[in-house]
C-alpha cells in the first residue's frame, strides 16, 4: 500500500531566484499525525499550501493515495483544512458553516442535519448552531473550524497553525481535544506550527523545517534525545551549547576538547572527522551537581531561580561559556550561594557532538540560493 | 453606600459628563449652524411652500375668513359677495391680485382672467349690490365653482399642489384622478424611477467586475486602475456630457464609424434618445457604484475563497455562496447611492435626451424658472424627497442596522 501522502522532489519558488521549498521528499502514513515544525519562512506553510492545492510546485510531484494531485483543483482534493484564523464565513451561522461542505457536495437536506449535529457534538458545540461566528469565543470558533473541516469525512486534514490565536491555557486544552479527535477518527493529520511544545505533545512524527528543507524527521523522542544537527537541538526543547574540537574518535563516542583545554567524552551526533570544530549539545535537565559522572567540569554559580517544580541554575565556565541547569527541587544541594564554585557532572550519552556554527550541514545546496 | 451618597455621586457624575458633552457640542456647533442654514432651513421652507396657500388670505383677508365659515352649499350669502367685491376692487392696485389670479388659475384655467377682469372693472359703491355688480362683469360669479375654488384657496394650508404632483385633484366628490389628457406628473415620476432603476442596474453590471478587478489587483496596479476610475469623476459634468454629444450626434464619431464601416446605411438616431440618457447617466454615476463595492470587496479576506475551495466548493459556488453575500452591503450602498443621485438628474437628460426622456427635476426646473409656481415646484420636490426616503427606509429595513456601508 502506498503512503497516504507523498512529496517527491518538490520545489517551489515564487520569484524564480529564491527556493522557498527545496527538493522535498516526504511520505506520510495513513492515520499519522505529522507536524511540520519550523521558524517562519522555513517552507512549512508553503508545503501545506501545495498539498491543499492553493499553490503549484515549481517542480516535483505530490501524491495522495498513490495518485498525482497536481492536476486536481483544491475543491476536488477532498482534503479538510483548518485555517490559521479559522476563515469561518461571517454571513452564515455555525450550523450553515458546518453544513457548507455537505451542501456543495449536494448531500440531501435530510442527511445534512444529523451529520452537522453529530460533528458539532463531537467538538462539544451542541446548541450553538444558530449563532454567528462573531458571537463565539476564540476557542469556540476554533471548534467550528475543526467541525467544518471534518464534517465531510475527509481522510486527510490539514491544520495551519490552528491554535496560534488562542491563549496558552486554551491552546493546551485544544491540543488534547485535537489529539482525541485524531485518535477517534483515525484521519491523517498534517499539522503546521512554529511552537515546538505543541509539536512535541501532539505529533506521531515531526518534520523540522529550516530554509526550505527538512532538517530532521522523527518521533518527538528521537528529535529531543537525538537531534541530528545543532539547529534541531536548539529549536526543539531547551539546550546548552559548548564549542569544541573533536580530538579522538572511539566508535559511537568521541573526545572533545573545549576552549579552556579540558576534554569531555560525548556521543557522536554527526559523522564529524577528527580535528573538526563541533558544538556540544546538552539538555539542562541532564546536567547535575557534584554526582559521580563520566564528565566533570568546574564552574562558577551565577544565579539561582526557583520555579516551583524545578530550580534553575545559571553557571559560567572558565572561558565565559554559560550553561543552564534544571534540577528537581530535591536534587538541589543546600545552600547554593551565587559566586560559589560548583562541579557539573554529565554522561557522554546525554552530550552530543553536532555541527559547529557556520559549517552548515543543511544538505549540499548553494547557500547563496537561500537568500 | 447610603442612598443620599449615591444620589450625590450620580449628580457629580452628571455634572462631569455635562461638561464633556458641552465641549463636544461646541466643537460641532459651527457645522450644525452651517447645516441648519444651508440644508435644514431651505428644506423646511420648500416643504412649507408645498402646502402653504397664502394668496387669497393676503389679497382678500376678510373674504377668506368668511369663505372659511361658509359650508359650501348653494352660493355664499351677500356678505361674502360684498367683502369680495370691495377687497377685489382694492386689490387691483397692488400685485396681490395678480398672485391670487395665478393661484386660482391652477384650480381652473380661465380664472386668471376672471379675477383680473373683475378686479379691474369693479368700482364701488355698488348701486345694485355687490353680487349684481360682479355677475355683470362675469356671469361665472353667479355659479358655484368659482366660489368653491376660492373656498379651497381660503384655507392657510392646501393639499392642492401635492395632489396635483400626483395627478390628483380635489373635486366635490373628494380626491379623484385628473383626466388622462392632463395627467403628466405620474408619467414623469414613473419615467424618473424607471430611468434611475435602469441606470442603477447598468452601473451595477458594469461596476461589479471593475470593483472586483480593483480589489484583486496588486496595490500598484490597483492604484493605477483606481486613477482611471476617478479621472472621469474629476472631469466637469458638462465636459463629459459634451463628449457624449460629440460621440452620439448624427454625424458624430460613432455614427461616422458605423456608416464608414458600412454597418449602417444612414446615421442612427443615437442622440436625444432614452439610450443616450442612460449611457451618459451610467457613465457619470459609475464611480458612485464602484467605490462602495471596492471598499467592501477589499475588506473580504481572500482566505474565505480558499476555505470555500478546500471545503469542496467549485469557483462559481464559492463566489455565489461565500463572496457575493459578503458583497451585499456594498451592492446595497452603491445601488442606493446611484439610484438616489439618478432620480434627481436634470442636466444630463436635458442635454442628451429627447422630450420624452425628461425627468421630474426638469418639471421642478420648469415650475421654478419657467412659471415661478413655487408651490408646484415644492410639491414635486417633496414627492421626490418622499420617494428617496421610502427607498432608504426600505433598504435600511432590509439591511438591518449597520448594514449600510458607503465607504
Amino acid at each position: 500500500m502506498p503512503p497516504h501522502v507523498e512529496f517527491i522532489g518538490v520545489e517551489k519558488t515564487y520569484d524564480g531566484r529564491t527556493l522557498v521549498v527545496r527538493n522535498l521528499d516526504l511520505a506520510i502514513a495513513r492515520g499519522e499525525f505529522l507536524t511540520l515544525l519550523g521558524p517562519s519562512g522555513s517552507g512549512k506553510t508553503t508545503s501545506l499550501t501545495m498539498l491543499a492545492g492553493f499553490e503549484t510546485p515549481t517542480r516535483g510531484e505530490i501524491r495522495l493515495d498513490g495518485r498525482s494531485l497536481l492536476r486536481a483543483p483544491p475543491y476536488r482534493r477532498n482534503i479538510g483544512m483548518v485555517f490559521q484564523n479559522y476563515a469561518l464565513f461571517p454571513h452564515m451561522t455555525v450550523a450553515e458553516n458546518v453544513a457548507f461542505p455537505l451542501s456543495v457536495r449536494r448531500v440531501t437536506r435530510g442527511d445534512i442535519g444529523p451529520r452537522v449535529r453529530r460533528v458539532l457534538e463531537m467538538v462539544r458545540l451542541e446548541g450553538l448552531g444558530e449563532r454567528h461566528p462573531a458571537q463565539l469565543s476564540g476557542g469556540q470558533q476554533q471548534r467550528v473550524a475543526l467541525a467544518r473541516a471534518l464534517v465531510f469525512s475527509p481522510a486527510l486534514v490539514l491544520m495551519d497553525e490552528p491554535l496560534g490565536a488562542l491563549d496558552k491555557q486554551l491552546r493546551e486544552h485544544m491540543q488534547f481535544e485535537i489529539k482525541a479527535i485524531h485518535r477517534q477518527l483515525g484521519v491523517t493529520v498534517v499539522y503546521v506550527t512554529h511552537d515546538q511544545g505543541e509539536a512535541l505533545t501532539m505529533s506521531d512524527r515531526i518534520a523540522v523545517f529550516s530554509q526550505g528543507a527538512i532538517q530532521q524527521i522523527g518521533t518527538p523522542t528521537e528529535l529531543y534525545d537525538a537531534p541530528a544537527s545543532a539547529f534541531v537541538a536548539q529549536f526543539i526543547g531547551e539546550n546548552n551549547r559548548l564549542a569544541g574540537v573533536i580530538e579522538a574518535i572511539d566508535g559511537p563516542r568521541c573526545r572533545v576538547r573545549l576552549a579552556d583545554g579540558s576534554t569531555v567524552s560525548a556521543t557522536r551526533g554527526l559523522d564529524l572527522p577528527r580535528g573538526a570544530a563541533c558544538t556540544l549539545s546538552i539538555r539542562p535537565e541532564r546536567l547535575h551537581l557534584g554526582l559521580a559522572a563520566e564528565n566533570r567540569l568546574a564552574a562558577r554559580l551565577a544565579d539561582v531561580t526557583f520555579h516551583g517544580d524545578h530550580v534553575r541554575l545559571r553557571v559560567v565556565l572558565a572561558e565565559a561559556a554559560e550553561l543552564v541547569i534544571k534540577l528537581g527541587p530535591r536534587a538541589a544541594p543546600h545552600p547554593l550561594t551565587p559566586g560559589q564554585t560548583v562541579e557539573l557532572g554529565f554522561d557522554s550519552r546525554d552530550c552530543r557532538a553536532l555541527d559547529a556554527p557556520g559549517t552548515a550541514t543543511i544538505d549540499s545546496a548553494d547557500p547563496a540560493a537561500l537568500q | 453606600m447610603a442612598a443620599d451618597e449615591t444620589a450625590a455621586l450620580r449628580r457629580r457624575l452628571m455634572r462631569a459628563e455635562r461638561r464633556a458633552r458641552l465641549r463636544a457640542f461646541a466643537l460641532v456647533a459651527p457645522l450644525l449652524a452651517f447645516l441648519a442654514f444651508t440644508f435644514a432651513v431651505p428644506l423646511a421652507s420648500m416643504l412649507w411652500r408645498a402646502v402653504a396657500d397664502p394668496e387669497l388670505g393676503t389679497a382678500l383677508p376678510r373674504t377668506a375668513a368668511l369663505l372659511r365659515a361658509w359650508n359650501g352649499s348653494g352660493l355664499p350669502d351677500e356678505a361674502v359677495f360684498a367683502a369680495a367685491a370691495e377687497e377685489l376692487a382694492h386689490a387691483a392696485q397692488d400685485k396681490a391680485a395678480g398672485l391670487l389670479a395665478k393661484r386660482l388659475n391652477y384650480e381652473e384655467p380661465g380664472y386668471r382672467t376672471l379675477i383680473l377682469k373683475t378686479a379691474n372693472r369693479l368700482s364701488p359703491p355698488f348701486a345694485q349690490g355687490a353680487r349684481a355688480a360682479m355677475e355683470a362683469i362675469d356671469p361665472r360669479w353667479g355659479e358655484r365653482p368659482i366660489w368653491l375654488a376660492m373656498r379651497r384657496a381660503a384655507a392657510p394650508l392646501t393639499g392642492f399642489y401635492l395632489l396635483a404632483a400626483l395627478d390628483l385633484q380635489q373635486g366635490e366628490g373628494g380626491v379623484t384622478a385628473v383626466p388622462a389628457e392632463r395627467a403628466i406628473f405620474r408619467i414623469v415620476l414613473w419615467r424618473t424611477l424607471g430611468i434611475a432603476a435602469a441606470t442603477t442596474a447598468a452601473c451595477l453590471a458594469l461596476g461589479f467586475p471593475v470593483a472586483l478587478l480593483l480589489a484583486r489587483a496588486p496595490p500598484r496596479r490597483a492604484g493605477l486602475l483606481m486613477l482611471l476610475v476617478l479621472l472621469p469623476f474629476w472631469t466637469p459634468l458638462l465636459v463629459r456630457i459634451a463628449a457624449w454629444i460629440v460621440l452620439l450626434q448624427e454625424h458624430g464619431v460613432i455614427n461616422d464609424t458605423l456608416t464608414g464601416l458600412g454597418l449602417t446605411r444612414q446615421p442612427l438616431p443615437l442622440l436625444y434618445s432614452r439610450s443616450a440618457v442612460l449611457i451618459a447617466m451610467t457613465h457619470v454615476l459609475l464611480p458612485y457604484m464602484i467605490l462602495p463595492l471596492y471598499s467592501v470587496m477589499r475588506s473580504i479576506p481572500p482566505v474565505y475563497l480558499r476555505a470555500a475551495a478546500s471545503l469542496g466548493a467549485p469557483p462559481f459556488a464559492a463566489f455565489r455562496r461565500v463572496f457575493l453575500p459578503q458583497c451585499l452591503p456594498g451592492i446595497g450602498a452603491g445601488s442606493l447611492l446611484v439610484f438616489i443621485l439618478a432620480i434627481g438628474y436634470y442636466i444630463t437628460p436635458a442635454l442628451v435626451g429627447g422630450a420624452a426622456d425628461q425627468m421630474i427635476s426638469s418639471q421642478i426646473a420648469f415650475y421654478t424658472i419657467g412659471t415661478a409656481n413655487w408651490g408646484m415646484a415644492a410639491a414635486l420636490s417633496a414627492v421626490l424627497l418622499a420617494a428617496t426616503l421610502i427607498l432608504y427606509a426600505a433598504y435600511a429595513r432590509m439591511a438591518g442596522t449597520g448594514g449600510l456601508r458607503l465607504g
